[in-house]
């Protein structure tokens, strides 16, 4: 019935072999050519694959393409099946979508680059596995993409190879992402041991149907084993706390991949993978809750960090990890639809914030550092409004699309049924960090595009707007930032609005059948207390608010008094300065805790055990010993014949005296 | 047992040491010429004790056979002298410390 749907990552994977085998030869319209189109025509076949979705009746919404069994072992069976429904389907209109618009911003910011097949080649390998991952119907196949996808951040972060620094920040995305890769795979492991299957088909399923036949506990030790070994996973793919670390590196890349890679697609996989366990996830409260307090937590320190990066992706680096932080906090506290909504929005925003600082970023000729920027907002109008508009939207300010996803993620972790107070202090720390949001974005958008010009006069005669294959997806995620977040208009807005015939919350609506046995299980155990529309309306009003501070605290610090008052601040409080502008130490800290013993250990390993024990004593001893004792034996032979006889006497001697003797 | 008379013994005893005089020279020697000459030495020894065993114990086999043996040593001989004359022509020298090339 749709046995098409392979066709969307099929068309990345052909883009990626061609440009990767053959780009070289092509040239740069062709290769641009050939990654935008698979893309674009991926995108076509998820916008065909999803109106049918839509025709199809909401409870039984899924499309199952099974292409073929990948391996049967006994009881074990993984096909590589593809499954499109709700979730899914949102997902990977997000993915292919921006991924398209990315590709084509792509062929203006990379053109005068030498390696540009290799780039393209790189990113539909990007697409390729982004789209496994997303329409895997099993957790094997999402875990090639999961695999995969890292494999194509690894190689896009250390692009520029030459720059040993960017060759480094690659590493370290794949080393740190290989240990949350492991909680992953024993989270698998165990999910296999658990329920005999790795396909959403059975594991849910039977993970309800234990759960009612009373066989399986709510919080049952297992499940929570299973949840948080998941969630490793997801800290390192989507840089949570503790594994966040490399997600600022990363942004070595070029500024289009930090843009699709590591803002908009495949730091959201650990989100999608949370929510697509959704089930799991409501059956272990207390996993859900761990997920919501680390997703709390980075929220508020990523957020702090970007108040003093001077690097301008540096700062949309930690706001993003702080944002992904809010997902988090949504599929944590149970309000799923809620995470997926901010990870909508999110690509958008971010896509589109990540873009226009691409393009300062070429118009600044490769210069990242804000503190010589300035006045931008003349030269080039299209990129400070679009970046304008994106950052009112990540900065929650109604009704653009970052208010409705972020107030949506903040209301239901004040109302977290299974454990309130934790809810309140959660959506305390997150209402806290939207402020910081407010600020450190403005204080990008200030110190950016206002004031004066503060770069070299060379500078100052390079500054240009992009060409229009840059400002077009720039201007399309700039509306998308605007209108996405109709989809999802809370419905004590809706009812607001109109009274008679409220406006639906669409998204809501939409994902709800994927969620419907997590929310009754929530509404079964958890305690659902009824908050007054009253108290809806304030806490909508308070973040609003405190949005407005942020906002205006940075006009005062960046535009007002941009002469004397940051100095001075960091001068009256330079120990908090200098954590917070040298991130906590943090990566400092794990050098000393995790890097040096274990390269230490390493070294161990390497000079006493390998060269010393196995390859001096055990290999090269025994051949040294046999050495030794030849050369005392070869004396024998020295190829004298009255040697060799009077061996042969002596031998003769021998055997008759012990003959005679013996008789 | 009289002095004069010379017994089996007596010519046991003169084998012996003809036999071990040989072994030495074929041991010591370092001319090829010599310790051929030495082996000879060896094979006498030994044919004298067959004869002195012939004669004590009446018996001709042991007679014939040196007869047999002297026959096979004088080709024997022949072979070995051309050997080493072959040697002589390539080296120049029948010292047998020169002939160690088979040296591992």
């Amino acid at each position: 019935m749709a046995d098409y749907l392979y066709l969307i990552p099929l068309f990345p994977l052909i883009g990626f072999l061609i440009n990767g085998l053959l780009g070289k030869k092509m040239g740069k319209p062709m290769v641009s050519m050939v990654g935008c189109l698979s893309v674009g025509a991926a995108f076509l076949v998820a916008l065909l694959s999803f109106n049918e979705l839509l025709k199809l009746d909401p409870e039984h919404r899924q499309l199952i393409n099974t292409l073929w069994t990948w391996m049967a072992v006994g009881a074990f069976q993984v096909d590589v099946s593809l499954l499109l429904d709700q979730l899914s389907g949102v997902m990977i209109l997000v993915v292919t979508g921006v991924g398209f618009l990315i590709h084509i911003y792509s062929t203006g910011y990379m053109h005068e680059d030498e390696s540009y097949w290799r780039y393209f080649a790189y990113l539909n390998m990007f697409v390729f596995f982004m789209c496994c991952l997303v329409l895997g119907a099993n957790y094997l196949v999402m875990f090639v993409g999961w695999e995969g996808v890292g494999l194509a951040s690894y190689l896009l972060i250390g692009f520029w190879y030459q720059g040993m620094e960017n060759a480094v920040a690659g590493k370290k995305a794949f080393v740190v992402n290989r240990i949350g890769d492991f909680g992953f795979a024993l989270g698998m492991f165990l999910m296999f041991w658990t329920f005999g299957s790795l396909s959403y088909f059975d594991v849910f399923p039977k993970a309800l149907h234990m759960f009612e036949q009373g066989h399986l506990m709510l919080n049952a030790p297992v499940m929570v084993a299973i949840c948080l070994l998941l969630f490793v996973g997801a800290t390192g793919k989507s840089a949570q706390i503790p594994l966040y670390v490399w997600l600022p590196d990363a942004m070595a890349g070029p500024t289009p991949v930090s843009a699709l890679i590591h803002a908009a697609t495949m730091v959201t996989a650990g989100v999608y993978m949370v929510a697509r366990s959704n089930v799991l996830y409501t059956l272990a409260p207390t996993a859900s809750l761990v997920v919501a307090l680390i997703a709390a937590a980075t929220a508020l320190f990523a957020a702090t960090i970007g108040i003093l990066q001077n690097d301008i992706k540096k700062v949309l680096a930690y706001s993003t990890v702080s944002q992904l932080g809010y997902m988090f906090i949504g599929v944590g506290v149970t309000a799923y639809w809620a995470g997926i909504f901010h990870l909508m929005t999110h690509a958008f925003f971010k896509a589109c914030l990540f873009l226009c600082s691409g393009s300062v970023i070429h118009a600044m000729g490769g210069d990242q550092d804000m503190r010589n920027m300035g006045g931008l907002a003349k030269k080039m109008p299209i990129t400070y409004v679009t970046m304008l508009l994106a950052t009112l939207a990540i900065a929650g300010i109604p009704p653009l699309a970052g208010f409705f996803s972020k107030d949506e993620i903040l209301w239901r972790a004040f109302t977290y049924p299974y454990f309130p107070v934790m809810g309140k202090i959660i959506w305390f720390m997150g209402t806290l960090g939207a402020g910081i949001t407010a600020f450190y974005m403005f204080r990008l958008i200030f110190m950016t595009f206002h004031g004066e010009f503060r770069g070299t006069p060379e500078q100052a005669r390079h500054l240009h707007e992009s060409p229009p294959s840059m400002t077009v997806p720039l201007i399309i995620l700039a509306v998308l930032s605007v209108t996405g977040g109709w989809l999802g208009i809370p419905h004590l807005i809706g009812h607001a609005l109109n009274h008679h015939a409220p406006i639906p919350n669409l998204l809501e609506t939409f994902l709800n059948p994927v969620f419907e046995h997590s929310e009754r299980i929530v509404a079964l155990k958890g305690k659902i207390y009824h908050y007054s529309h009253w108290l809806e309306w304030s806490l909508m009003g308070l973040s609003v608010a405190v949005a407005l501070g942020g906002i205006a605290m940075a006009f005062h610090i960046y535009i007002r008094r941009y002469h004397e008052l940051p100095a001075r601040l960091a001068r009256k409080y330079a120990i908090h300065y200098q954590l917070v502008y040298n991130k906590y130490y943090v990566d400092e800290i794990y050098y000393y805790l995790f890097v040096l013993p274990i390269y230490y250990f390493s070294l161990f390993l390497w000079k006493i055990v390998d060269a010393l024990c196995i390859d001096r004593v055990g290999v090269n001893g025994p051949a040294w010993l046999v050495r030794r004792i030849s050369v005392g034996t070869s004396l024998i032979h020295d190829g004298y014949m009255q040697t060799y006889g009077a061996y042969m006497l002596l031998g003769l001697v021998a055997m008759l005296a012990f003959f005679l003797g013996y008789r | 047992m009289d002095i004069t008379t010379v017994t089996l013994n007596h010519y046991i005893a003169l084998s012996v040491l003809l036999f071990c005089l040989g072994t030495l020279g074929v041991l010591v020697r370092r001319n090829a010429l010599l310790i051929f000459m030495s082996i000879e030495l060896m094979m006498n020894a030994v044919n004298l004790m067959l004869v002195a065993f012939s004669h004590y114990k009446a018996d001709l086999a042991g007679q014939v056979m040196v007869l047999f043996i002297y026959a096979v040593a004088a080709g024997e001989v022949a072979i070995g002298l051309a050997i080493l004359i072959a040697l002589f022509r390539h080296i120049k020298n029948v010292d047998i410390n020169n002939f160690n090339i088979m040296k591992g």
